[in-house]
């Protein structure tokens, strides 16, 4: 216990004498947790549209009318010939083309139909599907608009009629802040945690350090808890003020219980960095250490859930995610912090962290070799 | 000039040494086009729903079987009442639950209005949203088909047409967003580690006093990785293009010659940060953990930019990786020629020539 | 030698693959003894002084240090030994006194030693004035003798120096053999590999590697007389040469 005493004595006072590396462990999680969440922001509105009208009926003006005032869609190109309004796609001025045929307005008043045609700029799918649909979505009610100006009955007897109220549970407001900045939060502090880890050990290999270490009768394991026992406070450190920016500056007021995030967050944080101090064991060099850290991270950040759905991965993928730790920290963090889960909804959770911790750990411990 | 090779020659070396980082490099962007072209999609489907049947008649059953057999809901949990609903919300795999209330057969066929109450996990407002669409179109479709197929009358029909990619393939958008992402990376953090390992071994002295000029040096260090990156260009578009079905449409030697741009700026973005920092570590954190997510978020491959506040609009356009994936988006997916992206090449270009004046101006002040 | 032997070392060998680093070296050293092992570059000294501080495993042989198997008892052994390597390995972020407090805390010494350690290693060494001061902004010969005086803090049965004075002026190397002679006359045991060959005469016994083994072992005098030579320099050149092993 004394030994380990003095190890972290000698870790802080590293810690705390270059402070160049102190500033980014604070600032660069600090800015990030206050920029990236105002940008990351899906919902598809905005949509850039460009008329190519060919008509240029009062119906078409009403049309056009109605697109605009639905918020959705911004009027970039009108013009009267499709080939211009293509060139503004191409241009990546506009998402959606909407061409409307001549006689537009004649056909639906003497033909019952007429057709108007949609091209859309699909190299991001989801967006392209979801704004056709809103614009569909408009056609048909302007439709109807102007079909109970000719018809006296309504179009849909009354009697099949199935009513459907949807209602969003755990965020009223649908903000997408409330999903990305637990989200984010999780990302940083498992960058930050892996990294420095991840660095640690390897640097004392490089510089020479760690031979004079290995000739001393120091434990293993206590070599180790002397490198992970800092790391885990500054993270704890950073977790806080990630909190207070949440709760302060982007006004989330957790539903769940706090206590709780800090209990999954300490066991996650030991996880962790167990995997960034086994990667500085394996590792040569910092070079090798951060490139290989990296390479983890990334995948397991992309294939966390934080900015795509999990569901909507290949099975293969999904089965993946079970050895990914940090998507279980993305989802404890959203599910305390949104819907108010408990210890009893995050005990699987609980137990995989404590399993993920132990083991990279040990593993850790048994490959820090003092002896070759 | 003949010195200028030999060290470039030198700093070859030293890369082919390091197998394992060499391994790394080159095998890295491999596994992630291929895990993130496969993996990532903002397409949302097979969304886990519960059911909670309290009619449980004829109706009632067609309804969910037609709400299951599409590709977007999984129907995994069957409720028995209200209560349970919010339980299993917070147990948090289910995204929505479908609640029928009692009689609803007999309400559809006695002339009442029929009634379906959808509830959404609205914490990811995205998926609720969409859910909730595609549940009602399917409900809405349902209840077409009660009705007697019947011609209305002043239609206005829709013939859509999805343009450049008309499966809506997530990959389309995501192999030019990855491609960037990893290049800027790797490339940043390879050249500001080269400089100051240097200068952290104490080196760097030894190189000042050889014949070469501080910027020479500082070329020659980045060349290697420069043409580490080439091939990881071409392994990224050769697996794009017969791993992942994303065709090359434009002009092969452009989107070459742009990629080569883009590493170039990056290799630049690099020097800088080992212009201003004296260890190792510290370059390596902010070329990651300071490039990876203002990299991803700001390029515009996630997060659409027109839907950011207009500060954060501007401060996009500082990002170099944000040009990088318009050009490959049009050269590569879109098929067009460089008419259409001699701008973003130009500010590129104008970045890299920035990039590098402040870099030397930093070598300078700091190495006299 | 009837002295209390220290470190017995029979058969020792160390290989990697195909290549024999250490090959079947025997020798004993005993008590408060000053051992010099010799040899050029590449001729297996670093990797032999490794294995008797249970850095590495041998291949083979066998080898007690401390009164301990090097196969079954290594992390024993170092409670007893003291190490400087070639590449200077305090922690240069730290203070002298930090590095002096971090270093004595690890082998257990207490509060009380530990500041009277600080206390009389500063005052032995002259660096009143520096105790505070980071270990990076010390002259090298300074840090030198500061890693020796860390290394010894515990008052190890032995001290392993690995060419302790590479890179220094002929002055500070002399107050650094002072060090050694004080640390000898207080019944540690010193075992250094060097290659200048004027230290080699400060020994009290001599060995020199040839190709991973053992050449020739004697006192510095008995050396010269058996390779008729006049100096140290001169015994080291006929040996060396024989010397298959590039460097």
């Amino acid at each position: 216990m004394r030994v380990l005493k003095y190890l972290l004595q000698k870790e802080f006072r590293q810690i705390f004498r270059d402070p160049s590396i102190l500033r980014i462990i604070f600032m660069i999680p600090t800015l990030q947790l206050i920029i990236i969440p105002m940008a990351a922001d899906y919902e598809v509105r905005n949509i850039n549209l460009a008329v190519a009208d060919h008509d240029h009926s009062v119906y078409t003006q009403q049309m056009i009318q109605k697109i605009k005032s639905s918020g959705y869609f911004k009027l970039v190109n009108y013009s009267s010939t499709f080939q211009e309004a293509v060139t503004s796609i191409e241009a990546d001025k506009a998402d959606i083309v909407l061409e409307i045929p001549a006689k537009f307005e004649q056909n639906i008043v003497r033909e019952d139909h007429a057709s108007l045609f949609l091209a859309v700029n699909a190299v991001n799918g989801m967006k392209a599907n979801l704004g056709a649909a809103y614009l569909q979505n408009i056609i048909q009610n302007y439709n109807n608009q102007i079909r109970t100006k000719w018809v006296q009955f309504p179009p849909i007897p009354p009697q099949t009629n199935i009513n459907v109220s949807v209602s969003n549970w755990f965020n009223p407001m649908m903000s997408y802040k409330y999903f990305m900045v637990p989200a984010v939060l999780a990302t940083l502090l498992t960058l930050l945690g892996t990294f420095l880890t991840a660095l640690n050990i390897v640097r004392e290999k490089e510089i020479g350090t760690i031979e004079q270490i290995n000739v001393t009768p120091i434990k293993k394991y206590h070599f180790i808890l002397g490198k992970l026992i800092p790391f885990w406070i500054l993270g704890l450190v950073v977790l806080t003020i990630g909190f207070l920016i949440m709760r302060f500056g982007y006004q989330i007021h957790p539903v769940g219980n706090m206590l709780i995030v800090y209990l999954f967050a300490s066991l996650y944080l030991l996880s962790i960095l167990g995997l960034g101090l086994l990667i500085s064991t394996y590792a040569d060099t910092q070079q090798q250490a951060m490139l290989i850290s990296f390479f983890l991270l990334m995948i397991f950040i992309m294939l966390g859930g934080l900015f795509t759905p999990i569901d909507s991965m290949p099975a293969w993928v999904q089965k993946l995610t079970w050895l990914n730790p940090v998507s279980y920290f993305i989802d404890v963090v959203r599910m305390v912090v949104l819907k108010g889960s408990g210890l009893s909804d995050i005990k699987n959770h609980i137990f995989v962290i404590i399993g993920f911790a132990i083991f990279l750990n040990s593993w850790a411990v048994w490959n820090y070799k003092k002896t070759s | 000039m003949k010195q200028f090779f030999a060290f470039i020659k030198k700093e070859f070396f030293h890369i082919w040494r390091d197998k394992r980082t060499l391994f790394i490099l080159l095998g890295m962007p491999i596994t992630q086009i291929i895990i993130f072209g496969f993996a990532l999609t903002n397409e949302v489907k097979n969304s886990k729903m519960a059911i909670l049947d309290l009619s449980k008649d004829a109706s009632s059953k067609q309804l969910i079987q037609k709400m299951s057999i599409g590709k977007y809901f999984d129907a995994t949990s069957v409720l028995y009442n209200y209560q349970e609903v919010e339980p299993i919300f917070k147990k948090g795999k289910i995204k929505m639950v479908l609640i029928i209330p009692q009689q609803f057969a007999n309400d559809l066929q006695h002339g009442n209005q029929a009634h379906i109450q959808l509830i959404c996990d609205g914490s990811d407002p995205n998926v609720a949203n969409t859910l909730s669409t595609y549940a009602t179109a399917i409900i809405k479709d349902f209840q077409s088909q009660l009705v007697k197929e019947q011609k209305l009358p002043y239609r206005i029909e829709t013939d859509i047409r999805m343009l450049y990619n008309p499966e809506l393939k997530g990959a389309y958008s995501f192999v030019p967003g990855v491609m960037a992402l990893i290049l800027m990376l790797t490339c940043a953090m390879m050249t500001s580690i080269a400089i100051v390992k240097e200068k952290e071994m104490g080196t760097m002295e030894i190189i000042l006093v050889s014949p070469l000029k501080p910027f020479g040096v500082v070329i020659a260090k980045a060349i290697p990785y420069m043409l580490l990156s080439m091939v990881n260009v071409i392994t990224i578009l050769l697996l794009s293009v017969y791993v992942l079905d994303v065709p090359i449409r434009g002009n092969l030697i452009l989107l070459l010659s742009e990629g080569l741009l883009f590493t170039i700026t990056s290799l630049a973005l690099g020097l800088l940060i080992s212009s201003i920092t004296d260890s190792q570590q510290v370059a390596m954190l902010i070329s990651l953990m300071g490039l990876f997510l203002p990299t991803t978020v700001f390029s515009g491959y996630m997060f659409p930019i027109e839907n950011m506040p207009i500060p954060l609009q501007v401060m996009s356009n500082m990002v170099p990786a944000k040009w990088f994936y318009f050009i490959v988006k049009t050269i590569m997916i879109k098929g067009l020629g460089f008419q259409y992206v001699w701008k973003e090449t130009c500010i590129l270009i104008g970045m890299t020539v920035v990039l590098f004046g402040l870099s030397i101006k930093n070598f300078k002040t700091r190495l006299s | 030698m009837n002295k209390e032997n220290v470190i017995v070392v029979n058969g020792l060998t160390k290989s990697f693959g195909d290549f024999v680093a250490v090959d079947h070296i025997s020798f004993e050293v005993s008590k408060g003894e000053i051992f010099g092992f010799l040899g050029a570059n590449g001729a297996g000294k670093t990797t032999a002084m490794r294995m008797l501080c249970g850095l590495s495993t041998p291949t083979s042989g066998k080898a007690m240090v401390a009164g301990f198997d090097v196969f079954r008892e290594a992390e024993k052994i170092k409670q007893n030994i003291g190490y400087m390597s070639q590449k200077f390995s305090l922690y240069e972020d730290l203070t002298i006194k930090e590095n002096i407090q971090f270093y004595g805390g690890i082998y257990g010494l207490t509060k009380k030693q530990i500041q009277e350690k600080t206390d009389y290693l500063v005052a032995h060494l002259h660096l009143q004035n520096h105790q505070n001061s980071l270990v990076k902004s010390l002259p090298l010969g300074w840090k030198q003798k500061l890693a020796f005086s860390v290394a010894i803090v515990h008052d190890p049965a032995i001290v392993f120096l690995d060419e302790p004075t590479g890179g220094v002026d002929p002055v500070t190397r002399r107050e650094f053999w002072e060090l050694i002679y004080d640390a000898s006359e207080r019944g540690i045991t010193v075992f250094v590999t060097t290659h200048y060959m004027d230290e080699a005469e400060y020994c009290h016994r001599v060995s020199i590697m040839v190709d991973g083994r053992i050449e020739a072992l004697d006192t510095p005098k008995g050396l010269k007389k058996t390779y008729d030579s006049v100096s140290m320099d001169e015994v080291f050149l006929k040996l060396a040469r024989k010397a298959v092993r590039g460097e």
